[in-house]
């Protein structure tokens, strides 16, 4: 059977979507709970655990983002040209965060002694970067672009007055310390550390109401904003219904405290069902209405050298990935911090 | 200003400081892979503290090498969507590429920065240098066949404004790509063995830690070592540069030597100024016949001159002066550390040894002086293919974004870098201050010194 380019490439770019959210989720996270333990003086107690995932990890996770921003150029160029031209605000206002949030948490662990002041630097941008970015989102629900014969623009009042606009903001932030502190409640249990793991599970338990409640928000949004998609989104009703049964299985684990790895597995499957469902009642559209994966797709050869590239470097890349996560996340004597690393 | 330059300023300003970072993170990890090299087979601690303290060092080059890495990625889509929509059908391969490679590195000096002490057998710490090394280098190969082929475009057909019959592989090796993939790749490697020769230069001549004489001595030498072959490659690459440039994009070539009228026998032009109105020039140092000579390898050869190219595609001229400054500069650091061997050959008879003051001082030149040979060198490259962003088929003036806030977005990012930057050589200042390199040694490798399981594993 053979695959369509279209098809392959938006698969590619939806599951590096995907990983980035998890990934930066949990690391974006890991810094503002840093930062609010240090306001609370609970550091003593966190802030080992985090510097040691945080460490290792962090720059892996931004290449995750590159990795979407410029295979989604390769696969569908159109998508330079419309949304490189929309988000030229929003976008620098997130490259700015995201630059000060990178540099800080570098210089912060590496400073002879951490400030608060840069703790916060990184902690807070983290928690903005993931709203900045959404906006992207929102714009390629559609309705938010006016094309005009000079070119186009963004319709910026009518994105800041959008209801569904600001559920995903809002989505996009508790998701954050959702997805983190379910993490860092496992990590800590996996050192054995009593103190930090009822702390991370105290603030995981504390973000499951507002989980609940802004995605609810989020399709009522939805609904007003793009009925269509609204009514697409139904046909996978399974897909968010698994969604919530994984959600709800994630917290009576940890509610129990039991199994805090397969209620993080559970978040991931949380996510993963609604972030697919949500992708695939879009499809055709990457940006509605004007580019859809049917006719903005890039060449026939370019298309074939990136599928290509794309299965070769994976060939590299997971081996590698696994690595890293042998060494750092399923090493007990690195995770229990032990004298001898 | 018209938002053309706008756009161009914010990304020369983008790319001007990513490239000091950029040019850390590919040459830094050849240079700890040397001295952990030299560690493990001398069994000496002091080359292995040298390659942690400098590993330590580069964590922070790469957050910044990063983020910047990150914005001008972003920023080409945000300021430059047209040309992003036309070249995505063809650069995107190798930008794609480059992510993997990054990603590579990204991977790996995680795991070596926090692995030091952690196996059984050292030797598999120094192995993992070799992905940094490959991916780190790989990723200046993949980024510059983008950059060559926005210079010299190959590989499709061009009807109606669209690229049609794309060959992605002959785009990426254009005819461009290979001597300046080289001369990227050797003028990085160059210049951080001489911004590490810099280092113990001005350690040698401000000895705040009398005990670590001999540690920089031996930093001094391994650096002028890598900084001379280099240095010679470097200027090899140099030479090729200009042929090709002689045969591919002549009037970038005249622009660099305010070279107009087409003749054989051609003089290189040095230093001097312009008056463009008449084209007269003052004050230069004429070298008869040297440019024909350097664009062919002969006397004879015939050099294009700007007259007989159209007007309105002529690059400024001002690039002229970043020439005179790339090539001085980077002749400084070959001179050098060619005058250091010559010293450390003779002193038996001059009674001059490598490490008096007048020389240091001079070493300590040869670091910032080779960065800003690296900075007029891309200016020079970017400035000498103006008008076109894509040389022949798109002019910068089409390519720039129609949205509004590209003022507000210069000035805003223009204060990240500047708070960047300086936060950056706090950071760096701060961390190796008052930190002796032998109490480091002691900390890392104890009493004896010898290599082997001691108490390390995370950067302290």
């Amino acid at each position: 059977m053979i695959l369509d380019y279209e098809i392959i490439g938006v698969t590619v770019l939806w599951t590096f979507l995907y990983l980035y959210v998890i990934i930066a989720s949990i690391d974006f996270g890991a810094g503002f709970f840093n930062f609010y333990s240090k306001l609370t003086g609970d550091d003593n107690i966190i802030s080992p655990i985090i510097a040691r995932y945080l460490s290792p990890v962090w720059e892996t996770t931004n290449v995750f983002f590159v990795f979407f921003f410029v295979g989604i150029v390769g696969f569908y160029p159109d998508t330079a040209y419309y949304l490189g031209t929309t988000l030229l605000i929003p976008g620098s206002v997130a490259l700015i965060l995201l630059s000060i949030r990178g540099s800080y948490y570098a210089f912060n662990s590496y400073n002879t002694e951490s400030k608060l002041s840069w703790s916060a630097l990184y902690g807070i941008t983290g928690l903005l970067i993931p709203a900045s970015l959404s906006v992207a989102l929102v714009i390629s629900e559609g309705g938010y672009i006016n094309e005009t014969a000079a070119g186009i623009d963004l319709n910026v009042e009518e994105l800041i007055f959008s209801p569904y606009g600001w559920s995903v903001v809002f989505l996009a932030i508790i998701s954050v310390l959702y997805i983190s502190s379910g993490f860092l409640t496992f990590y800590a249990a996996k050192a054995e550390d009593k103190k930090a793991s009822n702390l991370t599970r105290t603030w995981f338990l504390i973000w499951t109401i507002p989980t609940l409640v802004i995605t609810q928000f989020t399709f009522l949004g939805l609904r007003q904003h793009n009925y269509e998609h609204f009514v697409r989104a139904q046909d996978y009703w399974y897909l968010f219904g698994l969604s919530l049964l994984a959600m709800m299985t994630a917290v009576f684990l940890v509610w129990k405290r039991r199994n805090y790895g397969t209620a993080f597995i559970m978040i991931m499957l949380q996510y993963g069902f609604a972030f697919y469902g949500y992708g695939i009642s879009k499809l055709p559209y990457i940006l509605y209405p004007y580019v859809n994966i049917n006719d903005a797709v890039v060449n026939e050869n370019m298309a074939f050298a990136l599928t290509v590239v794309f299965v070769l470097g994976l060939l590299l890349l997971i081996p590698s990935l696994f690595l890293l996560a042998r060494l750092f996340l399923f090493d007990k004597d690195y995770v229990k911090g032990k004298k001898k690393y | 200003m018209d938002e053309v330059l706008i756009g161009r300023v914010l990304t020369g300003m983008t790319l001007g400081f990513h490239i000091i970072f950029a040019t850390i993170g590919v040459g830094v990890p050849i240079v700890f892979m040397v001295l952990e090299f030299l560690g493990l087979r001398n069994k000496d601690a002091q080359y292995l503290t040298m390659a942690r303290r400098i590993a330590k060092g580069y964590t922070v080059t790469v957050a910044v090498g990063v983020v910047t890495g990150t914005i001008i990625g972003l920023q080409l889509s945000l300021i430059w969507p047209d040309f992003m929509r036309l070249g995505g059908q063809i650069i995107a391969l190798p930008l794609f590429m480059e992510t993997f490679a990054f990603f590579f590195e990204a991977i790996f000096l995680g795991i070596f920065l926090y692995t030091w002490d952690r196996f059984k057998n050292p030797w598999y710490h120094w192995l993992l240098n070799i992905p940094i090394v490959l991916g780190s280098t790989l990723s200046a190969v993949f980024i510059t066949t983008v950059n060559s082929f926005m210079n010299t475009p190959a590989g499709f057909d061009f009807e109606g404004g669209e690229f049609l019959n794309i060959d992605p592989i002959a785009a990426m090796f254009n005819p461009s790509t290979w001597v300046r993939v080289f001369h990227v790749v050797v003028t990085a490697y160059m210049t951080i063995a001489f911004l590490m020769a810099t280092v113990s230069a001005v350690k040698l001549l401000r000895a705040s830690h009398k005990e670590d004489k001999t540690y920089h001595k031996k930093g001094l030498k391994v650096m002028m070592s890598i900084g001379i072959i280099m240095a010679g490659l470097t200027i090899l690459a140099g030479d090729l540069s200009a042929k090709f440039l002689h045969e591919h994009q002549p009037e970038k070539l005249a622009a660099f030597e305010w070279h107009f009228e087409t003749e054989e026998r051609a003089d290189l032009v040095l230093f001097g100024i312009l008056d463009e109105e008449t084209q007269e020039i003052k004050y230069e140092l004429r070298i008869p016949w040297a440019l024909s000579f350097l664009a062919g390898n002969s006397f004879d050869t015939e050099v294009t001159g700007l007259n007989d190219i159209p007007e309105d595609e002529h690059p400024p001229l001002i690039i002229h002066y970043f020439f005179d400054l790339m090539v001085f500069f980077g002749m400084y650091g070959f001179g050098i550390a060619a005058v250091y061997f010559i010293v450390k050959l003779t002193k038996r008879w001059t009674k001059i040894h490598e490490y008096h003051p007048g020389l240091l001082y001079m070493y300590a030149l040869a670091g910032p002086l080779s960065f800003l040979a690296i900075e007029a060198g891309w200016f020079l490259a970017e400035m000498g293919r103006q008008p076109w962003i894509v040389r022949g088929y798109m002019r910068v003036s089409e390519a720039v974004t129609e949205a509004s806030g590209l003022g507000i977005t210069l000035i805003a990012f223009a204060l990240l870098y500047m708070v960047l930057g300086v936060t950056c050589v706090y950071v760096l200042l701060r961390m190796f201050k008052g930190r002796s390199a032998e109490e480091d040694k002691l900390n890392w490798y104890g009493e004896s010194g010898i290599v082997s399981k001691g108490e390390g594993g995370r950067l302290p």
